[in-house]
């Protein structure tokens, strides 16, 4: 036994400082980029360059655009409320961020006769030298996508600006229609892996064909749900409906200036990463493949950022009703199904 | 008990889909719309009034202001009701001429039609490959004209000047490329189901509304009216081309959307034709009293230095009278209205601008839907508002 506070292994202090920070620069660091691929790739997808005066290929773009909106006038309307104004950017963006607490990056890995697993939130176990994943980072996940709602809603209401309102109403009735099929989309990654610890999701998913998606057709059905409702969650095309520019001219940050809005436009592309690593986890085996653990998981979540890229070069919007048919009338009767037809094929093929 | 009340909501002059400067309050009960008034006059430079300052030739320069995205056609429509007062008749080459360009403004104005419409409902990458494509059309603009979008390039009895060499050989070019580029843009769109679904549907109006509306264009074959001045009353040579007339039947966006896309392609055909047709020979009338001599002519004659001087100082006279002149411009039935009383400036000129004429539609076809549908209405009207405010 090492040196411990109150009660608790040194080690454990150490590793946990040492994740949280490099999480954080890794998530901070890709949603900067983020920002960046985006331009460029789709640039070339509609033949156009993208960003390219800043730095070499332009890859200084987005610390000049987060220094353009720093020195840019802070402005509150003066009808807003101002309180839930000023708060409402930092509810959109925390719970984007602090979703990456439960996210595994790879398997545990020992540290001076500890096993540590890489994830952020965990709790020593105190006899065994292990230190253990927290049983309800599934839960977590859909608790702060939830509360990021309220980010948008409120600056929506908050702003005291039509156009905002109309944005802000639509952002609140899309992410309540798409996280209930999301749930349950989820529910069929329960029943396959029964548990909720999301280490222990990922550990069962090692090889290719023990991917949650491709376990059996109602996974794999369930997987592309998940993914399609995680998109209209966090208001990507074909869902970006709340910052509709051709309709709502920017939606719910329309009266957003400077950093205000710099941290809404932080949270959109932080969400876009938290989804695809979500995704990643529950549904395309986590840390598992070729690669050394962490190189894996970080693959999958560019790989499913490049699709969320490509989506939006590609697909037109949908209109307010046709987003919430498909919703409540499509996916949420789908997923259903596929929930009932995955508990039978698991009591076919146990 | 709870009450409800309608929201308005100032859009434009300044958003981004009304295409300029095009204020629209509207009724919103929700995101349903009750309620539409059209407001104009953000652009409004007084055309029709300037005009009646100006010689016949220096009103052409305004008419390129009119619809900023099909200035030939403007052109030309103010040209042939000139010609009409006059009696004149424009050489053959110059007909032809003038047909190609009219087209391959058609073909400009449905790319900007296209790429807009499908930027308002959020296809993003179109708008850039149109806009790529008319690209090609603007340098045949400029290598024509010297202008990009102002032309001023056809003239009172035929053309401001020969085309440049290779112009042949850039038009063939478009006419072997762009039907692939328009395959691009079907291929994203046309069996799109995001697009099917926010189109089909979309901006029903019937082909007896759209008659009462005095609807013309694509818009009005989109109701399955079978109406295009190019075949029905044809001018500047267009009965020498044979071209189809597409329409639709459902009356919606989706249905006007197939009809342009389908104009894009017979327009090709009949620059085709066109071009197969040309031939050399003058471009200006032979009527010394209209036309500006050559410049040879100019500097070595006195004869030509008289006629020149006298065009460019005081203009010509034209006979007493007035005269309509319809053409079949992008958007619709663009009209010229000009009355004469003898001398060298109109006495009034009238114009009929198909897109404001189109728009006085928009509460019919947008009310009682959601605001992302009007949207997708302003679109497919495809309006401009230098032309609506004149």
């Amino acid at each position: 036994m090492g040196y411990e506070i109150l009660g608790l292994p040194l080690i454990y202090y150490i590793t946990m400082v040492a994740k949280t920070v490099a999480v954080f620069v890794f998530v901070l660091l890709t949603v900067a980029y983020a920002t960046w691929a985006e331009r460029k790739l789709i640039g070339h997808m509609q033949v156009r360059i993208g960003p390219k005066r800043v730095g070499p290929y332009g890859l200084l773009q987005p610390i000049a655009d987060g220094l353009k909106l720093f020195f840019k006038e802070e402005i509150v309307p003066a009808q807003a409320s101002r309180f839930a104004f000023l708060i409402a950017p930092l509810v959109a963006l925390v719970p984007a961020f602090i979703s990456f607490a439960v996210i595994p990056f790879g398997d545990t890995v020992t540290i001076a006769g500890y096993q540590v697993p890489l994830q952020i939130a965990s709790v020593y176990d105190g006899t065994s030298m292990r230190v253990l994943d927290i049983n309800v980072g599934v839960l977590y996940i859909l608790a702060m996508a939830s509360v990021g709602v309220y980010g948008i809603v409120l600056a929506g209401w908050a702003s005291n600006s039509k156009y905002s309102l109309l944005g802000g109403l639509r952002s609140s009735a899309q992410m309540i229609s798409y996280e209930l099929a999301a749930g349950l989309a989820i529910i069929l990654v329960f029943m396959s892996s029964e548990t909720l610890s999301l280490h222990k999701i990922v550990a069962e998913q090692a090889g290719l064909f023990g991917w949650n998606i491709f376990r059996n057709p109602f996974m794999f059905a369930g997987g592309i749900i998940f993914f399609i409702c995680s998109l209209a969650e966090i208001n990507r095309t074909p869902f970006d409906l709340p910052e509709a520019e051709t309709e709502l001219v920017s939606g719910f940050c329309t009266e957003y200036s400077s950093m205000k809005y710099a941290m809404f436009f932080m949270a959109e592309y932080a969400n876009m990463v938290t989804v695809c690593a979500v995704t990643t986890t529950l549904f395309l085996g986590g840390w598992h493949g070729p690669f050394p653990p962490v190189v894996n998981f970080v693959a999958k979540v560019y790989g499913l950022i490049f699709v969320c890229m490509w989506i939006r070069a590609t697909y037109p919007r949908y209109r307010y009703d046709q987003l919430m048919r498909l919703g409540w009338k499509v996916f949420l009767p789908a997923t259903l199904l596929l929930i009932c037809g995955n508990a039978v094929w698991l009591l076919v093929f146990p | 008990m709870a009450t409800t009340e309608t929201m308005t909501v100032n859009m434009g002059p300044q958003h981004p889909s009304t295409h300029g400067v095009l204020r629209l309050v509207i009724e919103l009960d929700g995101e349903i719309i009750r309620k539409i008034t059209p407001h104009i006059g953000y652009l409004h430079r007084g055309v029709e009034k300037i005009s009646e300052h100006r010689t016949y030739h220096q009103t052409i320069p305004l008419t390129d202001r009119l619809d900023y995205l099909a200035p030939m056609s403007n052109n030309l429509g103010y040209v042939l009701a000139v010609e009409k007062l006059l009696g004149i008749e424009v050489p053959e080459r110059a007909q032809t001429i003038r047909v190609i360009m009219a087209e391959l403004t058609r073909i400009k104005s449905h790319l900007v039609w296209i790429a807009c419409h499908a930027l308002d409902i959020g296809a993003m990458t179109v708008f850039l490959y149109a806009f790529r494509e008319r690209e090609k059309i603007m340098d045949i603009y400029e290598k024509i004209s010297g202008a990009r979008m102002t032309s001023n390039y056809f003239r009172v009895g035929g053309l401001s000047k020969e085309p440049y060499a290779g112009f042949e050989r850039d038009v063939q070019e478009i006419i072997d490329t762009f039907p692939g580029h328009f395959d691009t843009y079907e291929g994203l769109l046309t069996e799109n189901t995001i697009w099917k679904q926010r189109t089909i549907g979309n901006g029903v109006i019937s082909a007896e509304d759209a008659v009462d509306y005095g609807i013309t264009g694509p818009a009005l074959r989109g109701s399955g009216v079978d109406w295009d001045l190019r075949r029905d009353n044809p001018y500047s040579g267009y009965e020498n081309y044979a071209f189809q007339v597409p329409t639709g039947t459902n009356c919606d966006t989706y249905d006007r959307y197939k009809v342009r896309m389908v104009e894009l392609r017979e327009s090709v055909k009949i620059v085709k034709q066109a071009l197969d047709a040309l031939k050399p020979g003058p471009i200006l009338a032979d009527d010394p009293q209209v036309c500006y001599p050559p410049k040879e002519s100019v500097y070595n004659t006195i004869e030509g230095l008289i006629h020149h001087f006298k065009i460019a100082s005081e203009g010509f006279p034209v006979p007493e009278g007035e005269v309509y002149q319809g053409i079949e411009a992008p958007k619709g039935e663009l009209g010229y209205y000009l009355v004469s009383d003898g001398g060298t400036k109109p006495y009034r000129m009238r114009i009929r601008p198909p897109s404001f004429v189109n728009l006085g539609a928009i509460e019919k076809m947008a009310k009682g839907a959601m605001i992302a549908d009007l949207v997708a209405v302003i679109g497919t009207l495809d309006i401009v508002l230098g032309e609506i405010d004149r």
